[in-house]
């Protein structure tokens, strides 16, 4: 035993570990600092160190040219011994990482620990949060299936809307003027050199800062912070009560850190990897790109925003957003920590997280989107059709090949884009029922040029029919006569 | 040594000593070879900015039969610029629509909204997209959604009984082809 203490001495005397360890992981923190909430910034740094082990493995099979890159994904996944496990792992740790580098950043902004003298802290630590979002894009494009494709043509047309820019910027992320063999080596190299070169540099400057500033105190209400005596008063707490980080204060870090890591595993072995969803070849276009879940309510935000609010948004409201985030320091300045004395931090966060969740929802279930197999795939439902005269047959054939119910369905059956129309004999009369299909108006486009009368008339009639039993159609007031199904009154 | 060189400098010139001019040579030296490092650098990563126009090129589509007048059908163009590791990625598919008249218009697939790729439907005379709804009337025109403007039409001219379109970049809002 003497000899092993005499051998570590040795080492000590020349690497100086003892003073590394004072200065780092065993440097003094306040008490009340070793907080349960104060867990998620360790197990992000955890799920870095998982990428950054399974993304070096990667690399030494994955081929970034788009002739290959599908070929050796699939490689990966059936042929690598333990390939598909180390995507796998790969990529529940993005998943875990976005997840946890965001409730570290709500749980800092909650507690306000971003105030004096932590700002440049924030400010960092946004920047690793932006660095992050732009690994989980990156990544998700090398994939180089249908989604990352497409993924990557809607980013370049965001771009594209920029006024003056936009066609250089597009051409420079591209690599040149279409999506190809340079685009690929582009994000490529973003994903593997550029941003977790920057995600470490920044890594660094943020723990710099910690060690430097110390760990904010646990918020107490009513007891705000003065930028006259927080120095001396912090050092006072350290030194009254302080704890070292290791191994008294990161207990709870690493049981944390532990638990994350089961659960990447777990979801890793028994979910497994994402499964690309066909090569990225742009003739086939029966495709449906969706995002990453994390990149969900972006999507969903750009197709319900009204379009003459798209350009505002991305030229002004996306950067606006950004610069906001990394200001939040400086813009809000009040002495108070505890989230019950700050409501209005409490209900960003509320309002913010509630919209996020909600569009991410909607963009699961795209409602906005035309289903595009409905009209072939979904057929007119037997309650529909029976006891209809061969008219309205007819009319209910035309309503499939027309591809109406690709947007509109009937009784929940069908694309949801447009209003479901079990019930639409209630809400439009004949005539108007007449008009919308030959004008359209309200998102519908117009059939005029592509149903002729008869065929109109068929499908009015068929139209007519969709009521409840117990239910009246809808009539013209103003003509005593009303409409007779399927004979539009004639102006 | 150095004691000496200075007191053998004229009292008016603030005397400088061999390693101040060492370390201001080696600033400037650096800074020299840094900008014929760095210049290159920027000019190779924004080449692929100015690539735009010059890379357009005629390319064939296909023998005029295989586009019967009155029908809209799918055709793809080999991007007159490609690497050997392109793949599928250089083969752009368009719409070819051949009016009644005998006329073409050549259709990008890609949705003016955010360039999803749209899809013909010839029973209801529609594309639609796939992405956010957008929806075109058979002469490219917008119908409905979120899209900005119609979809966006290749420049096109026949040549020998083969329809050429003048390929090589993927329209958006800034370059609209």
């Amino acid at each position: 035993m003497n000899r092993l203490r005499a051998l570590g001495k040795w080492f000590d005397d020349r690497l100086a570990l003892g003073r590394l360890y004072d200065h780092t992981l065993g440097h003094r923190i306040p008490l009340s600092s070793a907080s349960a909430w104060y867990v998620f910034g360790s197990a992000t740094l955890l799920c870095l160190i998982i990428q950054l082990v399974t993304g070096i493995c990667l690399a030494l099979v994955y081929v970034p040219a788009p002739d290959q890159a599908y070929a050796s994904i699939e490689y990966l996944d059936y042929v690598q011994p333990l390939g598909w496990y180390l995507r796998a792992l790969h990529y529940w740790g993005s998943n875990f990482m976005v997840a946890l580098v965001t409730i570290h950043l709500i749980q800092v902004f909650l507690f306000g620990a971003y105030k004096y003298p932590r700002e440049l802290t924030w400010m960092v630590g946004s920047g690793l949060f932006l660095a992050t979002l732009g690994m989980a894009f990156t990544g998700q494009t090398i994939r180089f299936d249908q989604d990352a494709y497409w993924g990557v043509e809607i980013i370049v047309s965001i771009l594209g809307r920029l006024p003056l820019v936009g066609e250089y910027a597009t051409h420079l992320l591209q690599g040149g003027p279409i999506v190809g063999s340079e685009t690929l080596s582009r994000f490529f190299a973003l994903h593997v050199f550029v941003i977790p070169g920057l995600l470490i540099g920044l890594l660094v400057v943020h723990i710099r800062l910690v060690l430097v500033l110390g760990i904010s105190e646990y918020p107490e209400a009513g007891k705000p912070l003065d930028k006259e005596t927080y120095a001396e008063d912090y050092e006072a707490t350290v030194a009254r009560s302080g704890i070292r980080l290791m191994p008294e204060g990161g207990g709870k870090d690493l049981v944390f850190s532990a638990l994350i890591l089961t659960a990447i595993i777990l979801c890793a072995a028994f979910i497994g990897p994402k499964i690309p969803n066909g090569p990225a070849d742009p003739s086939l276009i029966h495709t449906v790109p969706r995002p990453d879940f994390y990149f969900l309510s972006l999507f969903a935000a750009f197709a319900l925003m009204p379009p003459y609010l798209e350009g505002f948004v991305i030229v002004y409201l996306m950067p606006l957003a950004v610069v906001l985030l990394f200001a939040v320091p400086f813009l809000s300045r009040g002495a108070e920590r505890h989230p019950s004395r700050r409501p209005g931090a409490v209900v960003l966060v509320v309002l913010v997280g509630v919209s996020l969740v909600t569009l991410a929802y909607e963009g699961v279930l795209s409602p906005w989107s035309p289903e595009m197999d409905a009209w072939s795939g979904q057929p007119v439902q037997p309650q529909f059709v029976e006891g209809r005269s061969p008219l309205e047959h007819v009319g209910a054939t035309l309503l499939q090949a027309k591809q109406c119910r690709n947007c509109h369905a009937l009784d929940g059956k069908g694309g949801k884009r447009g209003p479901d129309l079990a019930g639409v004999a209630m809400r439009l009369t004949p005539d108007q029922l007449v008009r919308q299909v030959l004008q359209g108006g309200g998102n519908m486009p117009a059939y005029g040029k592509h149903l002729a009368p008869h065929e109109v008339s068929a499908l009015v009639a068929f139209l007519e029919t969709l009521h409840p039993a117990n239910a009246a159609p809808a009539r013209n007031s103003a003509q005593p006569s009303g409409g007779v199904a399927g004979q539009p009154d004639k102006p | 040594m150095e004691e000496h060189e200075h007191e053998a400098l004229p009292p008016a010139v603030p005397p400088v000593s061999r390693r101040d001019f060492l370390f201001r040579l080696g600033l400037v030296l650096n800074t020299v070879a840094a900008a014929f490092v760095g210049i290159p650098v920027l000019g190779y990563i924004a080449s692929s900015m100015f690539k735009g126009k010059a890379q357009q090129a005629w390319v064939a589509l296909g023998n005029l039969d295989s586009f019967p007048t009155g029908q809209t059908r799918l055709a793809s163009y080999r991007n007159p610029f490609t690497t050997p590791w392109d793949g599928a990625t250089a083969d752009v598919p368009c719409w070819v629509r051949r009016k009644p008249d005998g006329d073409f218009q050549v259709f990008a697939i890609n949705c003016t909204h955010l360039g999803c790729p749209v899809r013909w439907f010839p029973q209801s005379g529609l594309f639609m997209c796939p992405c956010h709804g957008g929806v075109y009337y058979e002469d490219g025109s917008r119908a409905s959604g979120p899209p900005p403007r119609g979809l966006y039409q290749y420049e096109f001219r026949v040549r020998g009984g083969h329809l050429e379109v003048r390929g090589g970049e993927t329209p958006n809002l800034s370059e609209a082809v």
